[in-house]
């Protein structure tokens, strides 16, 4: 048993290095413009970043650094005023109503900040919503919702409404719910944003895990310094602009210096 | 959908965008029923102002159901009683109209009915931006959104709508025994009664819908970013 993980890692890996060169996430020129009253702000100033499949990227910034907007645009969520956003080497504006809903369903799995685990519905009734939507039948939907609810550790509080979760477990559903039809890409905006320093870790960990033994691209954006240790590459944004781009290697050189920077 | 049809959609999944998603009427059935009960309180109250209005509406026919069946029993005795009661027949006349007084009365009350509903149901979306949001995001599409608002407002209204035309017709009938006796019950056909309590059923589902109509278009059209920037 304790080998098992390490043989999917090691799958993992090899998928990896495989398709190192695809890239999942295209982004060119992206701008976007906010109209506040008579005043037009420029929250993204003309972005252009790569990711390649199968990496967890934390997307770094300060609040108000547009690094939400971006976030958005990535998850086909927002249009962006110009510039275009590739995903899986399709332009995200080219697509209708049907395709994008099918791309929010099947390619890309959302986690957020305020959990947004829909309240009525049981964490089972969560997860299995989207695997609904994707047309699977109701049994092969529930047996695949509880292997993902103990996935996450939660097999035994699968009849629970959030209000009877606690903020982790809620997360933990909503991670579950977020690889519900396998997704290409989980896009993480501030996951540990709401939780305290223990949960927070347990939720990144989860999420290395599962971008590792699942070769999921996983795209947070965070200020949590404890993303940093587990991405393999960090996106910088500064005022609307890509600041820079760090790869694993270099950030563990320069670790010391980013805890002085802020 | 059988599991070859499954395997198919994943074969080709990979790669390119398609376009199904699907949201099975059962399943909506299912979602919709349990929205109304997690929020019973409130879509009772929701449904409080219809069921008052379809009974008023149900109460004023089945009265006039009871006096057209008190005249076409053809006994002067109950004509004189209808007349000293208010009724303003004529001596020629077989059959007692609404008066339009009273159809006033009954129109403005079903309007006011209509907007409660729309105030109410708008309400009742500016409380769920957040999980119409989390849907979009899932992947629902408007008319997703759109059946599952209209499917829960359908189920309140025909509740509402049965017990109010029930209620109204009891209490007219009870009327009718306090003012008229025994003699007007068993003059009244049942047919006609049945019709109005018919009819009043089906108003009252009709404006439930016509009522959340807007409330669900503006759900439906909701982008999903300005669903998750709403603070609650």
């Amino acid at each position: 048993m304790p080998f098992a993980p390490c043989l999917m890692k090691c799958e993992a890996l090899k998928v990896l290095s495989m398709e190192e060169k695809a890239n999942i996430v295209r982004v060119t020129g992206v701008t976007k413009t906010f109209k506040l009253g008579k005043i037009n702000v420029e929250a993204l100033k003309g972005i252009d970043l790569v990711i390649s499949k199968g990496n967890y990227i934390s997307i770094m910034g300060p609040s108000g650094s547009g690094k939400s907007t971006l976030f958005n645009m990535i998850g086909g969520l927002d249009k962006p005023t110009s510039g275009k956003v590739y995903i899986d080497e399709v332009d995200i504006a080219q697509l209708d109503a049907y395709e994008l809903a099918w791309l929010r369903c099947r390619k890309i799995g959302y986690i957020f900040q305020t959990f947004n685990i829909i309240q009525v519905m049981t964490a089972l009734e969560n997860v299995t919503l989207p695997m609904v939507f994707a047309g699977m039948n109701n049994d092969a939907a529930v047996d695949k919702g509880m292997q993902l609810l103990e996935l996450v550790g939660l097999g035994d509080r699968y009849s629970h409404k959030p209000f009877e979760l606690s903020g982790g477990q809620q997360q933990r559903v909503a991670i579950a719910r977020a690889l519900a039809n396998d997704p290409a890409i989980i896009l993480a905006d501030e996951p540990t944003g709401n939780l305290d320093l223990t949960t927070g870790e347990e939720c990144i960990a989860l999420l290395k895990r599962l971008s590792q033994e699942r070769g999921v691209t996983v795209i947070s954006a965070t200020h949590d310094f404890k993303m940093l240790n587990v991405s393999d590459q960090v996106v910088w944004i500064r005022d609307g602009r890509v600041d820079k781009i760090e790869d694993r290697e270099e950030l563990s050189i320069s670790i010391g210096q980013i805890g002085s920077r802020e | 959908m059988n599991e070859k049809a499954i395997l198919d959609d994943i074969s080709n999944g990979s790669g390119h965008i398609q376009r199904q998603v699907r949201l099975p009427f059962l399943k909506s059935l299912e979602i919709s029923v349990k929205s109304i009960r997690v929020r019973f309180f409130r879509s009772l109250i929701t449904t409080m102002s219809l069921v008052l209005a379809v009974s008023f509406l149900s109460f004023v026919n089945v009265g006039n159901d009871v006096a057209n069946g008190m005249l076409a029993a053809g006994d002067p005795d109950l004509r004189a009683t209808l007349i000293r009661s208010g009724y303003d027949i004529g001596p020629a006349e077989t059959s007692v109209g609404s008066s339009a007084k009273q159809r006033w009365i009954v129109i403005l009350s079903l309007l006011v009915c209509v907007v409660g509903i729309v105030n109410a149901q708008l309400m009742a979306v500016t409380e769920r931006f957040r999980e119409i949001g989390t849907m979009k995001c899932l992947g629902a599409l408007d008319r997703f959104v759109l059946r599952l608002f209209i499917l829960e407002a359908g189920i309140q209204g025909l509740a509402g709508a049965c017990a109010g035309a029930l209620i109204g017709a009891v209490f007219s009938l009870i009327n009718a025994w306090l003012r008229f006796g025994t003699a007007a019950l068993s003059a009244v056909s049942l047919m006609s009664i049945l019709e109005s309590v018919a009819i009043a059923t089906g108003v009252g589902v009709f404006l439930s819908l016509l009522g959340v109509l807007y409330p669900a278009l503006v759900a439906a059209r909701m982008q999903p970013v300005e669903a998750m920037r709403i603070e609650q």
